[in-house]
């Protein structure tokens, strides 16, 4: 008898402020409307997906001193959207992203607990870090961290935030309408917590919610980010989609897990992907590469170029060479309130691979900057794509995927009629909901409380 | 005789209801507070009845009898979800009444609370509003940390030191409400071009920092959310003396309060008028609301006997900030009519039960105030700021 074969995780990200989402599409809705949320959120859970996943933005981001307008700007609360969705929806779950920098635990936990009871147990949490000092601009408390203490603070937030989560066990509500006990016990909610970066005590005041911590999601790729990861979450959002790269970040950071006595089931990979299809492979690569003129226009190309070189290039032709003189080292000051710029790390590195790239396959500017960026993961037919990520769940370089759709509300459509029917004949993705809560769903063990943990 | 004014009417939702006995009631559901079915049956409820919107009550600490601290009693509702999130739950299964929620200003970000009543103004097509709440707990300090309240008796407001501690923070929740109407206004309605031709999404001109800089904290801005559909989500406050009349009157477009009496109402209704005129907003609307506990029954002896049996099973007789009214919805609709002379333009109600008394004013109080031609019919269809009277505002940063 074969093995049945592994299931894959499926999340459907809400199409953000980056030029990945083509807003000049004729198909191309608001980016702000409910009613683009509710589409996305239903396609996504007739599909049976996990969860649907909602990115957060705190500045507008600005290059060469001004807003960015090439991009889709503007976005929702994460909290207040994903609540709504919850009367929209009745078993996707809810993740999206909260900075651990610009709030405070005992609020963010407040607001997950709530998240949690409203939808029955689907809420999820991709905890980001941050530290600029632009972003802090937007907050009284200006939240200015040292680069080097950002994942010590997201750790000690989330640490608080589990504390705060537990601090009620489920038990304490007991409503006796006959003998007038509301509560069984008086201190319920009842945490001290004091670290470097938290010194809070009281009483929470959310009783537990049905998954008692809503699931985590994070997304460094750093060697602190894995280890905070293998440290701390459920579900890991990469970048790594291929067989190899995939192969290789899975077993790193699985490997990770022993030291902090979980195991390899604990920490789900799931790369960001995402995908162009057509009636045949021929007509998806047409459609992908037609996908990709759209999202990099000889503006966008330069603009993007500018986060490496870090000064201003719009004397240059998209359409020329890249720029002769190497990259400006140090703060970047051109382009501000973007996640890549402040992952790009050795610029003048970068620089030298892109000039020998764009020499060996004679590429312009914009050519260059379409070869190095977000290519689609999967290109084909459903079939082709269905086998496609199939095989990368079985061999192990994924546990799932977190698709991004190009298009807004509209982009996962057609993966969800053809990709997903192909999914599930293979045996390897749910042909419908058997489970309740978010964290049921992922094939997760229920998170142990605090005082039951060993780390 | 004129007919009366048609009013305003809203209703305040709190756990199983204002009385601490409540939850005990036959009909009250309190293992099911934080269900999000107990929250859309009593906001639907509210919706049948036509009301202009519901406000959902707040804090960042446990609910507690005392003023300044938790008081560690089992045999009252302790436990409450973040309202926001709550009125944003309800909003896709309603769609005409106003969604109010409690929001502190004194611990949390206006950036985060800017955009989350924008956003649920986009969730539900242009009903947002906000109860904004000033937090004097010396035990929610605790909750963040982050800052320090001095040792006071906060109930004593002849103390200097009490006025003093007071009075920051309702310029702290003043200048708070100004950065999040400035955010609100960020973004120009049309700053959105999507100009294929020129590949530009947004027009930049149209986006604005709002630079403000106070004594307490800074905000550079835009809002990351654009201009919501009311442009100005509806803002309100609960006032029981003059330094928050006085924050109601320069910043909030609802100014709920406590009169024991007619003649009091007018007083108040006339103070908060003077300071209106005095932070130059003579011109615009300013709803001035009282709030009232009501416990509602078919008789007058029906009400009492209700209200005695809450305070039999509570053990003690209840007292409130708001008047009480006990009676019937007749008798409550000739108070509400009367003390309208005194210049009050609606009534924020305060179920002493749910849904009991709530269903005495959608079911009871309603029918009769339209009987007497002084309450809607029908809801217009629009958003909360037209329900009220409200003009959608001009964006302060808009050139054209």
């Amino acid at each position: 008898m074969t093995k049945p074969p592994r299931q894959i995780r499926l999340g459907a990200h809400f199409p953000g402020v980056n030029n990945t989402t083509v807003w000049s599409d004729p198909r191309a809705g608001s980016q702000i409307d409910f009613a683009s949320f509710t589409h996305l959120a239903r396609t996504a859970e007739r599909a049976k997906f996990d969860f649907f996943f909602l990115a957060e933005g705190l500045r507008l981001r600005e290059q060469r001193g001004r807003i960015h307008d090439l991009d889709v700007v503007g976005r929702p609360d994460t909290f207040t959207v994903l609540a709504a969705l919850a009367a929209v929806t009745d078993r996707l779950g809810l993740t999206g992203t909260i900075n651990s920098t610009f709030n405070e635990p005992y609020e963010v936990a407040r607001q997950f607990a709530s998240l949690d009871h409203l939808s029955a147990g689907r809420a999820g949490w991709n905890v980001v870090t941050s530290w600029d000092a632009f972003t802090g601009e937007n907050f009284r408390r200006g939240g200015y961290l040292a680069a080097e203490d950002r994942y010590r603070r997201a750790e000690q937030f989330l640490r608080t935030s589990w504390q705060l989560f537990d601090s009620w066990h489920g038990d304490e509500v007991v409503a006796d309408k006959d003998s007038g006990t509301f509560l069984a016990d008086a201190g319920a909610g009842a945490f001290g917590h004091h670290d470097d970066q938290f010194d809070i005590t009281g009483q929470f005041n959310v009783p537990r919610s049905p998954q008692g911590r809503p699931v985590i999601l994070q997304a460094g790729d750093s060697d602190a980010g894995r280890e905070f990861a293998a440290a701390t979450a459920d579900a890991i959002f990469s970048q790594h989609n291929t067989l190899e790269a995939g192969q290789a970040f899975v077993a790193d950071v699985k490997g990770r897990l022993a030291r902090y006595g979980r195991g390899h089931d604990e920490l789900l990979v799931l790369p960001a992907a995402t995908f162009a299809l057509g009636d045949t492979d021929a007509e998806a690569q047409e459609n992908a590469l037609q996908i990709r003129r759209q999202q990099v226009s000889g503006q966008t190309a330069l603009l993007f170029v500018e986060h490496v070189w870090n000064r201003d290039l719009s004397d240059h032709d998209p359409d020329g060479p890249l720029p002769e003189d190497d990259p400006v080292v140090g703060e970047n000051t051109i382009a501000r309130g973007r996640a890549s710029v402040r992952q790009i790390r050795d610029p003048l590195a970068i620089a030298r691979q892109w000039r020998e790239l764009a020499e060996a396959k004679k590429l312009s500017l914009r050519e260059l900057v379409i070869e190095v960026t977000g290519r689609q993961t999967f290109i084909g037919t459903a079939a082709t794509v269905a086998a496609q990520l199939d095989d990368l769940v079985q061999q192990r370089a994924a546990d799932g995927f977190i698709l991004v759709p190009h298009v807004t509300p509209g982009g996962l459509d057609e993966f969800a009629d053809k990709v997903v029917p192909l999914l599930q004949e293979r045996g390897s993705f749910r042909a419908d909901y058997e489970t309740e809560t978010l964290r049921e769903h992922l094939g997760l063990p229920p998170r142990p409380t605090l005082e039951g943990e060993l780390r | 005789m004129a007919p009366p004014l048609p009013l305003h009417l809203a209703v305040a939702l709190d756990g199983a209801g204002w009385h601490p006995a409540a939850w005990r009631l036959p009909d009250a559901r309190p293992t099911e507070l934080l269900t999000a079915a107990y929250w859309t049956d009593l906001v639907t409820e509210a919706e049948r009845g036509l009301l202009d919107f519901v406000t959902i009550e707040d804090g960042l600490g446990l609910q507690s009898s005392h003023h300044d601290r938790p008081d560690g009693r089992t045999d009252q509702v302790r436990g409450r979800l973040d309202a926001v999130l709550t009125a944003a739950r309800v909003a896709p299964l309603t769609s005409h009444i106003g969604l109010v929620p409690t929001a502190t200003t004194t611990h949390t970000e206006p950036f985060h609370v800017a955009k989350a009543l924008a956003t649920l103004d986009y969730v539900s097509l242009g009903r947002a509003g906000w109860r904004m709440q000033v937090s004097a707990r010396p035990d929610e300090v605790g909750h963040f940390g982050r800052r320090q309240f001095p040792q006071l008796n906060i109930t004593d407001f002849t103390d200097p030191s009490v006025l003093a501690f007071v009075t920051e923070l309702f310029d702290e929740a003043a200048d708070f409400a100004e950065v999040v109407r400035r955010l609100w206004d960020s973004w120009e309605d049309d700053a959105e071009i999507r100009d294929v031709a020129t590949g530009r999404f947004v027009d930049v001109a149209k986006l604005h920092p709002i630079d403000f800089e106070g004594p307490r904290f800074s905000v550079r801005g835009p809002s990351i959310t654009p201009r919501p559909p009311q442009g100005q989500p509806l803002v309100t406050a609960l006032a029981h003396a003059s330094i928050p009349y006085r924050l109601g009157a320069r910043a909030a477009d609802v100014v709920y309060i406590t009169p024991a009496d007619a003649d009091i109402a007018g007083a108040t209704v006339a103070e908060i008028r003077e300071h209106q005129a005095a932070a130059g907003r003579a011109e615009q609307t300013v709803h001035v609301f009282a709030d009232l506990v009501v416990f509602l029954g078919d008789t007058d002896a029906a009400a009492q006997a209700g209200r005695d049996r809450l305070e039999e099973l509570a053990g003690a007789a209840y007292t409130s900030d708001a008047p009480i009214f006990t009676g019937t919805p007749q008798g409550l609709a000739d108070r509400l009519l009367a003390w309208q002379e005194a210049g009050l333009t609606g009534y924020r109600l305060r179920p002493a039960t749910l849904p009991g008394d709530l269903r005495a004013i959608t079911r009871g109080l309603v029918p009769e105030l339209q009987r007497r031609g002084a309450f809607r019919t029908a809801y217009p269809g629009g958003t909360l700021r037209g329900l009220l009277g409200l003009p959608r505002p001009a964006n302060r940063y808009a050139t054209v």
